[in-house]
Order: structure tokens, then sequence, then C-alpha cells
């Protein structure tokens, strides 16, 4: 995937894993189960309005807490394309790289851009348009390692692939 | 070229370099690969995918159920069947099965399976906690414990650091609790974001192992990578006595190694330090404002990984010896492992708890992570030695976690109130 477009959701500062997918669903580990429950305790109405290739926008420390990879297991299924932040928790920002989960770390389109702004990321340029404003901005391009494992969806295809 | 940091040396020793820098992105040999039963069975799934079949090595991979078990439901228990027949088909030597088992980060030292100069990944957040000893360890997702199992490898970027130089001595009734809720209060949760948390200075010497390992326990909750100690005489010999015959190595810090911030506390000037809902780095102390003395609770948590070893539950028994759980309230008492319930059983503190009028339990997360044994109503009040108070952490989404030490957790079990131990008569 080179590129990503869609509407866009906002969310503050230091969204944790606790809210992005609650630990009373960890009994479980598929997917669509999952994305059922994303982000239900910090807005009840996400999962039924998101739609394939929609956008999240959050401030610092996005996905802050525990290493729950659940978190972007739980974005990704939902059908969410991008995520851009202006920080992001490192264990998540890991975890979203290892299953091949798009995120971008850019301070100024965290701060610029809007709930429901249509968005599109160039992932080989880092390039971030907003489309409803015609805004764009400069977001952190992936050095060439971890945009190898992205574009083999996932750190287990890229080693595979290696060997 | 600048001298390196303690846990740099750690990370350029197993990434068979003579030095490395911040930022650079290295891959590393594994010492030990940790999984839980909630991590496991996502990481063993991945695995399927690999070409290799198998595991690097049985001997260096530890699998903890310890969420939800014993399994609180049918989907808990099949995710356990999957982690214990994963275990049993890879000859895994250090699988803990019920009734062994313990919260993992206190289980996995007190096995000595975690050493100094280790380098050591686990999916779960909270392996920072090994720091204590003057590991490199930190959390990273199933993916990355799927690939260190098959491969022993992984990768990282190498941190920069904070350094925090710790003079001075704990007063009484304040530990390892109030100086790292002290230090998230000081830094915020994003202030070690990528970034080692480096502990230094003559007032490492006076803290417990056991303060120590609460104190690398909670590095995360500033968004470090890591939290790292000195290898001490106390350091060697917890290693002495429950790693006995381990080779481990003692890795120190250049004398030129460059830090991004660096920090003094004074132990002797800290107060028993309580974190407000909804965040780690929301602290108070009690002569800050009277309101926190007016905090009416319905539930005590004295346990965890971060506070569930045996200084902890001693610490709370002396404060519930002779006194009563104050009416309506529900105080659960979980040792962190079975040997530490083992000790406390041998030296009467469980009967001081169960006198008291708290219930105590077997090793669990339970309630920790609102998994159950604890979970909290709507509106409820909890005074929590866990390390999260995120929103809904612990159940209804707007109950409220306090987070603090064994001491205060204890106090205001009998108060009733949000209360530090000085107030009880
Ligand atoms: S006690 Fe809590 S923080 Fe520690 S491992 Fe268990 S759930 Fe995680």
């Amino acid at each position: 995937m080179k590129e990503a477009r869609g509407s866009v959701f906002c969310f503050g500062d230091n969204v944790d894993t606790d809210v992005i997918i609650p630990a009373r669903y960890l009994n479980t580990a598929d997917p669509m189960e999952l994305a059922a429950h994303c982000m239900e305790d910090i807005d009840k109405d996400f999962i039924k309005n998101v739609k394939k290739g929609d956008i999240i926008v959050a401030n610092k420390n996005f996905g802050c807490g525990s290493s729950r990879e659940h978190a972007p297991i739980a974005i990704k299924a939902a059908g969410v394309s991008c995520v851009i932040a202006e920080t992001f928790a490192r264990i998540f920002y890991r975890n979203a790289i290892n299953i091949g989960l798009p995120i971008v770390e850019c301070p100024d389109a965290a701060k610029e851009i809007k709930q429901g702004d249509v968005v599109n990321i160039n992932f080989d340029t880092g390039v971030i348009t907003d489309e409803t404003t015609g805004k764009t901005f400069q977001g952190q391009a992936f050095p060439p390692f971890m945009q190898k494992i992205i574009d083999s969806e996932g750190l287990v295809n890229y080693i595979n692939g290696k060997e | 070229m600048s001298g390196m940091t303690m846990s740099q040396k750690i990370l350029a020793a197993h990434a068979g370099l003579s030095s490395v820098s911040a930022g650079q992105l290295i891959e590393a040999d594994l010492d030990l690969v940790l999984g839980n039963d909630i991590t496991s069975p996502v990481a063993i799934k991945e695995m399927e995918k690999f070409k290799t079949n198998g595991v690097f090595n049985k001997d260096k991979i530890a699998l903890v159920p310890d969420h939800f078990v014993p399994n609180k439901d049918i989907k808990s228990a099949e995710n356990c069947k999957c982690v214990r027949e994963f275990a049993k088909r890879n000859e895994i030597t250090n699988y803990f099965e019920v009734g062994q088992m313990g919260i993992e980060h206190a289980l996995l030292p007190e096995k000595g399976l975690t050493v100094a100069g280790d380098l050591i990944i686990g999916a779960d957040s909270h392996t920072c906690t090994y720091g204590a000893l003057g590991a490199f360890s930190t959390g990273v997702g199933s993916t990355d414990m799927a690939c260190g199992m098959a491969t022993g490898k992984a990768w990282f970027k190498v941190p920069s650091a904070i350094r925090f130089n710790l003079t001075g001595k704990l007063s009484e009734y304040v530990s390892g609790k109030d100086v790292i809720l002290h230090i998230i209060g000081m830094i915020g949760v994003d202030g070690a974001l990528y970034k080692s948390m480096e502990f230094a200075g003559e007032g490492v010497s006076s803290l417990s192992m056991d303060d120590r390992f609460t104190i690398a326990n909670m590095a995360i909750e500033g968004g470090a990578k890591n939290g790292i100690f000195p290898v001490d005489d106390k350091a060697i010999a917890y290693m002495e006595e429950h790693a006995p015959g381990k080779k481990f190595t003692v890795y120190e810090a250049d004398e030129d190694a460059v830090y991004d911030e660096e920090y003094t506390i004074n132990l002797s000037e800290l107060k028993p330090t309580v974190a407000f809902p909804h965040l780690p780095e929301n602290t108070h102390t009690f002569d800050e404002t009277d309101k926190i003395n007016k905090i009416k609770i319905d539930q005590v948590v004295i346990g965890s990984c971060t506070n569930g070893r045996i200084d902890d539950i001693r610490c709370a028994a002396g404060i519930l010896k002779g006194r009563k759980v104050a009416d309506g309230i529900r105080c659960i008492i979980i040792p962190a492992t079975q040997s530490i319930y083992m000790q406390a059983m041998e030296e009467g503190l469980l009967r001081i708890f169960i006198e008291a009028g708290a219930v105590v339990s077997t090793p669990t997360c339970g309630p920790c992570l609102g998994g159950y044994m604890g979970i909290l109503a709507s509106g409820e009040r909890c005074v929590s030695t866990t390390n999260r108070n995120f929103v809904g952490r612990m159940g209804a989404v707007d109950s409220e976690i306090y987070l603090a030490s064994p001491a205060v957790a204890a106090a205001s079990a009998v108060t009733g109130y949000l209360s530090q131990p000085s107030e009880l008569q």
C-alpha cells in the first residue's frame, strides 16, 4: 500500500490501549470481534460510523499503556487505513508496523486536520494532503527498513521473504 | 565519539557491535522471550505463518498464563489451552501452570530467569520490570514475540536516555511506588517516550530490590522503553539467591555517556504520593490540598506486578494488624506469586488480613486490568497499588482508580477514605 485516503476521526492526547480495546474483550484474539469494540469507551459510535479507508488523527502519545497488539489489530480490522498522530507510544508504534497498519507522525497535521475532513497520505513521500482545506503537511517517512516491513504487510512476511 | 549509556552497552553487546548510538536500528540476540495468556495466543497464531518450524530455544522462552487465570470464562480457558498445548508441543521449559504461576513480572526474577546484562523482550508492557536487576528488558507486541520465539532475534531502535540521580533515603511509609509516581508526575506520561530511564546515585543502595522492581516496572508509565538500575551488592545477592550458578554480566554507563536530561531526586524529601484518575501523571501528595482527605472509596486492591511482592504484603499487613477494614469497603489482597503467598502464610500475614476483613486471592492479574476478581461498578472508586488508572481500566467507564503505595492503600481500607498511614490512630 503506497497511499491511503478517507475521512478523519479526531482524538486527543494519550489515547490508551485500554480505550482502543478494553481488556474485557481480550479473551478473544479474533480481529472482527475486536473491531466491533474498537474505541467504544471513548466514542461509542466510532464503530458504527467508521468506513473502510477512514483515517484516525490524534495528538500526542497515541496508543500508550498495554502492549496488546489487539489495539492496532482492532483499528486495522475496523477498516482504518492510517493513523496520524503528533507522537505514538513506542510499543503501539512497533506493533502497528509489525502488523502492517500504516502510521505517520506529524505534529502539524495532528493540530490542523479536523473531524470529517477528507485526507490523502502518500507513504513514499510522507506528504499528507487535507483535501477539504487544501492544506498539505510533511509527515515523517519511514526509514527504508520499516517501509519494507509495511510493504510486506508485516514482520512475519518480511522475515519469511528474507530467508 | 561519546560514551554509551548502560542500556546502549547491553544492546551493543547483543548486536555484536563494539558501539551503538541513539537512533541506530539494530538487530540483536535475545536471552529471553516472554508471553502471557492474552498476548501468547496471538503470537502462536503468527508463528504458524513462519516457514521455519518450532522455537529457537526451548529454554529461553517463558510462558506465564496470569491475566485471566484461574480461567474466568470459556474464551479465556480456550486461550490458556492454546498456550498450554503450544508449550507442550515445543517442550517449553518455563511454562508455569496454575499452581506454579504467579504474575509474570514478579515470577520471572524470583525463578532466576532474568539476570543482569540480559536482553529480554516480553509481550507485556511491564516487561521493563527486570531493569531492576540491570537487564535491558522491554515490552513488545505479539508479532515481535512470535518472531523472537522463532528466530531468537528482535529489531530495536537504540534509545537515548534520561538519568535520575537518586540521593538520600526514603522515610517511613514512603516506598518505591512513591518514587516512581513522583517521577511520572514530574515528567508526564510521555516524558520518557522512546527513551531509557537510567537510575544512578548513592540513593540507589538504600532501596530494597522490591522497591527497585516497582520503580522499573512503571518506567513504561512515563513512556519509557526501559528502566534500568546499576548492579550493586543487593542486586548481586538477589541473583545469587534466585539464580544460583547463572552467569550474569554487569554493565556500567560510560563516564562520558550523553543523557537527554538529568534529574536529581532527594529520596528523603518524598512523601506518600497518589495518582488521581485518569492518568498516572496526575499526582498529588496529602499535604497539597485538603480535598485529598475527603475522597470516599469503595474498594482497595493490593497486588499486581507493581506492588504484590513480599515487602508490599508485609507493609500492608503491618498497617492492617489489629485494625478492621472500614464498613462497606472491599479490600482485596493478591500476593503476586505462590512463593510470596506461602511466605505471607508462614509469617502469619494472611491471618492478619482475614481478621481485618480483607480477602486474599491466589496470584492473578485479575482486577488490575479489569479482568475479574474486583471489577468496579459505575461511579465507584478504588485505591489500588496497580499501575494504570485509565478510563475503564478496572471496570465501568465512569469508575475511578487512585494509584498509590501499599501503605496508602492499606490505610485507606481502614478509614474508608483516601488516607495516608500517619492519619491512623
Ligand atoms: S498485574 Fe496488571 S500490569 Fe501487571 S502484568 Fe498483570 S495486568 Fe499487566
